[in-house]
């Protein structure tokens, strides 16, 4: 059988990064659950990505996809010191916001508001982009973040430094760099295999 | 980078046991062993599907050349060399990537309010000498390598059909798009630690 592009359903394409939940339609065929075997339902990591088209469409390259999934884990997820889980959510978020990733970035929003109780200074990331106030500890992650996510790479010795001046230390930035890195591997591809699209709400 | 054993981003960045960044590093140790786990799946994977050693290499120096990062794309092009890649191939690689640097991000976003933040930029086009000899199934693949890389917002199923008509299977792009995803992650990785300990 030859491959072919698939023709999402018809859907209401979001037109501004937001916070609400959205659903994410794939441009290429996910594997189908009777497909899987048992390498690829490994490959998920948690059984319950099963239902999502994103992570059936990676399992077809099992090994990059479990290894992708282990390293956003304990990037995200470690409690060991370091970055506090809402700023490396903020790392994400403004990753997502610089590159485009309205997908990526409404997730990451999320999570950044829930874990900070800032829901106010998150929504004006969304808003106003990466140039918004939010403060010299935030605006100095999100301009660490914005610098690593340029291309060429834009992070300099001044990117740590502010960072270090706003009470972060060394392990905290190393969170910062690797969180921040780690979006730019979700928004490419999230962005370059399906696209967006709004929920129709509770 | 010399084997798939010895850790990838230690060695680009110069950390050495012992050191403070080996101490950082080991505090998140699950991320450092899959990210390398990323890299051997990627690189030099069990079960190589349809995409070659060869293409994943290519890809590999052309992202990091890309990036600038010249020490990074000097060492997949020792690797592709090692391969038994031609020298043309690595020439081609780095007339591509002379005529694809650019700087990013740019692109364009759906009609509405965010227009007011498009930005236009390079659609690259794989030169006609560079083209010969890659071959079209690799130009196609440096020409949405180029998109991933600077522009990713403007990503359309039109450019998944491109990669399909030059041959490569949706299961081929999963895996050269995450070729090129985790690139821009281990890059910036590598680039972000070297400055996080001081290296010039």
């Amino acid at each position: 059988m030859t491959d072919t592009v698939l023709n999402p359903p018809e859907h209401t394409v979001p037109s501004v990064f937001t916070r609400a939940p959205l659903d994410w339609l794939p441009w290429l065929e996910p594997l189908a659950v009777d497909q899987m075997t048992e390498r690829h339902m490994a490959s998920l990591v948690d059984a319950a990505r099963v239902k999502s088209p994103y992570f059936r469409l990676l399992a077809r390259d099992p090994d990059a996809l479990e290894a992708r999934t282990r390293t956003d884990k304990d990037i995200f997820y470690n409690p060991d010191a370091g970055l506090p889980r809402a700023e490396r959510e903020l790392a994400a978020a403004a990753t997502s916001r610089f590159n485009g990733c309205l997908y990526c970035a409404s997730v990451h929003a999320r999570h950044a508001a829930t874990y900070s109780k800032r829901e106010a200074d998150v929504q004006r990331l969304l808003d106003a982009g990466v140039t918004a106030d939010l403060g010299e500890r935030w605006n100095a992650i999100v301009a660490a973040s914005v610098a690593l996510a340029a291309t060429p790479i834009a992070f300099g010795p001044e990117h740590v430094d502010r960072l270090r001046r706003a009470g972060l230390d060394d392990l905290a930035i190393a969170d910062v760099i690797h969180a921040a890195a780690f979006f730019n591997w979700a928004n490419r591809l999230m962005l370059s295999l399906g696209e967006p699209a709004a929920t129709a709400g509770p | 980078m010399s084997g798939t054993d010895a850790d990838v981003i230690d060695a680009l960045v110069g950390i050495t046991p012992g050191s403070p960044l080996d101490a950082i590093r080991a505090r998140r140790a699950e991320a450092r062993a899959h990210a390398q786990a990323t890299y051997r799946a990627l690189f030099a994977p069990k079960t190589p599907g349809h995409v070659t050693a060869h293409e994943r290499f290519a890809v590999g120096g052309f992202v990091a050349g890309l990036h600038g990062a010249t020490a990074i794309a000097a060492c997949y092009a020792e690797r592709l060399a090692e391969g038994g890649a031609s020298p043309a191939l690595k020439d081609a690689v780095d007339a591509a990537i002379a005529e694809a640097r650019t700087n990013g991000p740019y692109g364009r976003y759906p009609a509405g309010p965010l227009s007011r933040e498009d930005t236009a930029g390079l659609s690259y086009r794989v030169g006609a000498a560079t083209r010969r000899t890659l071959g079209p199934r690799l130009a196609a693949a440096f020409e949405h390598v180029h998109l991933l890389v600077f522009h990713p917002r403007d990503a359309a199923p039109a450019a998944l059909q491109a990669l399909l008509d030059a041959g490569w299977s949706t299961t081929d792009i999963v895996t050269l798009s995450q070729i090129v995803a985790f690139l821009s992650f281990q890059i910036r990785v590598v680039t972000g630690l070297r400055i996080l300990a001081g290296a010039p």
